[in-house]
C-alpha cells in the first residue's frame, strides 16, 4: 500500500486559484477557492453553472465476452435492460449484503461497461472486481490513473459546454453519454452530476482536460471545491460513501432499494437485499429536519424522547439553499416514519428534530 | 490588554477582573459565515484550555476553548439572534464575559506581536 498523497492533473491550477486543500480519498483536492467559498461555490450550481475537478474518481473497464453476465453479477442494478450509450447507478454489494461502493455504469456495447467508482475506493473495488472476476471470460482493467475528469454543474451547463468547449450535449438525455474525438483525444462525455442539477460530466486524458479547465476558467465559470459538492449532493439526498455507505450498511437500510434489481438471476448480496426488501431492516435512512439553530453533523447521535440513543447522524449542514438545518441519519427503523419526532445532541446539548424526506431540494434533471 | 490562545480565541480584560472572550479576526475569516454560536450559561465555570462552546459556520463546527478560568457572568445573547456578528466583527462582539479567577493563568498566553507571528505562520 502506498500512503503518499496523490495529485490530479489540475493540482497547480487549485493553487493558482487560491484553493485551500484537502486530503480526500487519498487525493490533495481543493475545498473551497479563494474570492468565492463554499457558499458562493453552491450557489453558483444552483443558478448559474459551475466546474469541478473530479480527476480523483477511479474508471475501471470491463471487456470480454463475459462481461455483461459479469457486470451484472456484481452490481445491483441491471445493465440488460439499457441501451448502448446509457447510464446506471447501482452498488456492487459484499456477501452480507453490505456495500462494498456506489457506482455508475456506462454501457459502451453489450460486453463493453465503464464503471466509476469512488477515489477512496478505488484499492478496494479493482481487488474486489478482480477477484470475483476469476471464473468469467473477461477483461477488468483500471483506467484510473489514464483519465482526468470534469463536471460542468448548473441550469446553464449545455449552454456553457457548447460556448467554451465547443462541445453539443443537447442530444444527451439524463444518464447517458457519448463518446468523442477532440484533438486526437478520446473524450466521453456524459449527461451525469452529484449536485441535484442538469449537468455533464468529462473525461479524457490530463492534456484535454487541463485545456478544457483552462478554457472555462478563463470565460469566468465559476471553480468549485469540494465542499459545495457536498452541500450540494447533500440538499438533493444523494448518498455519498463513508457516510450513507458502507461495508456495513445495505441499500436497504440506506433507502436506495429502487437500483436493487431483485427480479434479476443474480447478484452478489441479492439474497440479503430480498430478505431484507421482504421483511424489512433493523435500520433505516432518513431526513431529519433539526428546529434549532444548531448543526447535527455526521457521527452525532439521534435519540429517542427519552434521550435513549436511536442512531446517528450521517451528513448534516444548515442548507445553504434552503437555510434549514437538516441532516441524513440511520436510525431505528421503528422512528423512520415520516413526522415522527426525535432528538439530535449536539455536543452538550439536546434539540428536538423531526422526520422529513431525504430528498430536501427537488433536482432540475434534463429528462 | 488583549491575550491570545494558540488555537485563535482572544481574551480582552477590563477591570476588576472581568474577562471578554471571543474569537480572532483571523480565526473569523477562516471559517466563514458564522451560522450557529453553541455558548454556555450564565453561571456555568470555564477552564482555562477546555471547551466551552463552539462556532458553526456553513463547513465545519470548530470548538472554542477557554484561554482563562472563571464563571460566566453573561453570555453574548445577540448572537442567538444574529450569530454572523462574530464574522462580522470578532473583536468587538465577544462571545462570554468571564469572571477571572487567577490572573497569573493569563501570563503564558500569546500577546498581539506573538499571536500576529502565529497568524502569519499559519496563512502559509
Amino acid at each position: 500500500m502506498e500512503n503518499e498523497v496523490k495529485k490530479t492533473c489540475l493540482n497547480r491550477h487549485h493553487r493558482d486559484l487560491g484553493a485551500t486543500m484537502v486530503e480526500f480519498g487519498g487525493f490533495d483536492m481543493p475545498i473551497e477557492y479563494q474570492n468565492a467559498g463554499i457558499e458562493a461555490e453552491h450557489n453558483a450550481v444552483r443558478n448559474d453553472v459551475g466546474v469541478f475537478d473530479v480527476s480523483h474518481m477511479g474508471e475501471v473497464l470491463v471487456t470480454g465476452p463475459e462481461a455483461q453476465l459479469f457486470v451484472n453479477h456484481i452490481f445491483t442494478n441491471d445493465v440488460r435492460a439499457i441501451a448502448d450509450g446509457a447510464i446506471l447507478y447501482g452498488m456492487m454489494l459484499n456477501r452480507r449484503g453490505g456495500v462494498v461502493d456506489d457506482l455508475l455504469v456506462y454501457r459502451k456495447a453489450e460486453n463493453e461497461y465503464f464503471l466509476v467508482i469512488n477515489a477512496s475506493n478505488i484499492d478496494k473495488d479493482v481487488a474486489w472486481i478482480k477477484e470475483q472476476a476469476t471464473t468469467f471470460n473477461v477483461k477488468v482493467e483500471n483506467q484510473s490513473d489514464g483519465y482526468a475528469e470534469i463536471a460542468i454543474q448548473g441550469p446553464n451547463a449545455e449552454e456553457t459546454l457548447k460556448r467554451v468547449l465547443g462541445i453539443d450535449g443537447t442530444d444527451l438525455a439524463f444518464y447517458t453519454f457519448k463518446t468523442l474525438e477532440v484533438e486526437n483525444d478520446n473524450v466521453i462525455v456524459s449527461r451525469t452530476g452529484y449536485t441535484g442539477e442538469d449537468g455533464f460530466e468529462v473525461y479524457a486524458s490530463a492534456a484535454t482536460i487541463q485545456q478544457m479547465w483552462d478554457k472555462l476558467i478563463t470565460v469566468g465559470v465559476q471553480p468549485c471545491g469540494l465542499g459545495c459538492r457536498d452541500t450540494l449532493r447533500f440538499e438533493a439526498g444523494l448518498p455519498l460513501y463513508g457516510d450513507e455507505l458502507a461495508d456495513d450498511i445495505t441499500p436497504i437500510e440506506a433507502s436506495l432499494s429502487m437500483f436493487c434489481k431483485l427480479d434479476k438471476p443474480d447478484f452478489i448480496g441479492k439474497d440479503v437485499a430480498a430478505k431484507q426488501k421482504e421483511e424489512g431492516t433493523a435500520r433505516k435512512s432518513v431526513g431529519l429536519e433539526i428546529n434549532a439553530p444548531a448543526i447535527a453533523r455526521h457521527g452525532y447521535d439521534v435519540l429517542d424522547n427519552d434521550e435513549n440513543v436511536i442512531g446517528h447522524i450521517t451528513t448534516g449542514y444548515r442548507s445553504i439553499t434552503l437555510g434549514k438545518n437538516i441532516a441524513m441519519a440511520l436510525i431505528d427503523s421503528k422512528f423512520a416514519k415520516l413526522g415522527t419526532e426525535v432528538k439530535v445532541r449536539v455536543r452538550k446539548k439536546v434539540f428536538p428534530a423531526v422526520v422529513v424526506k431525504k430528498r430536501f431540494y427537488t433536482p432540475n434533471y434534463k429528462k | 490588554m488583549i491575550k491570545y490562545l494558540p488555537s485563535h480565541e482572544y481574551v480582552r480584560v477590563e477591570d476588576d477582573n472581568v474577562a471578554y472572550i471571543g474569537i480572532s479576526p483571523f480565526a473569523a475569516k477562516q471559517l466563514g459565515n458564522v451560522v450557529y454560536v453553541d455558548m454556555p450559561e450564565e453561571g456555568d465555570e470555564v477552564t482555562k484550555g477546555d471547551e466551552f462552546g463552539a462556532i458553526e459556520s456553513v463547513k465545519a463546527a470548530s470548538d472554542l476553548f477557554a484561554p482563562v478560568s472563571g464563571e460566566v457572568l453573561e453570555i453574548n445573547e445577540d448572537l442567538n439572534d444574529n450569530p454572523k456578528l462574530v464574522s462580522d466583527d470578532p473583536m468587538k462582539n465577544w462571545i462570554i464575559k468571564v469572571s477571572i479567577s487567577d490572573s497569573s493563568e493569563l501570563d503564558d498566553l500569546l500577546d498581539q506581536a506573538a499571536y500576529d507571528e502565529l497568524c502569519a505562520k499559519e496563512s502559509h
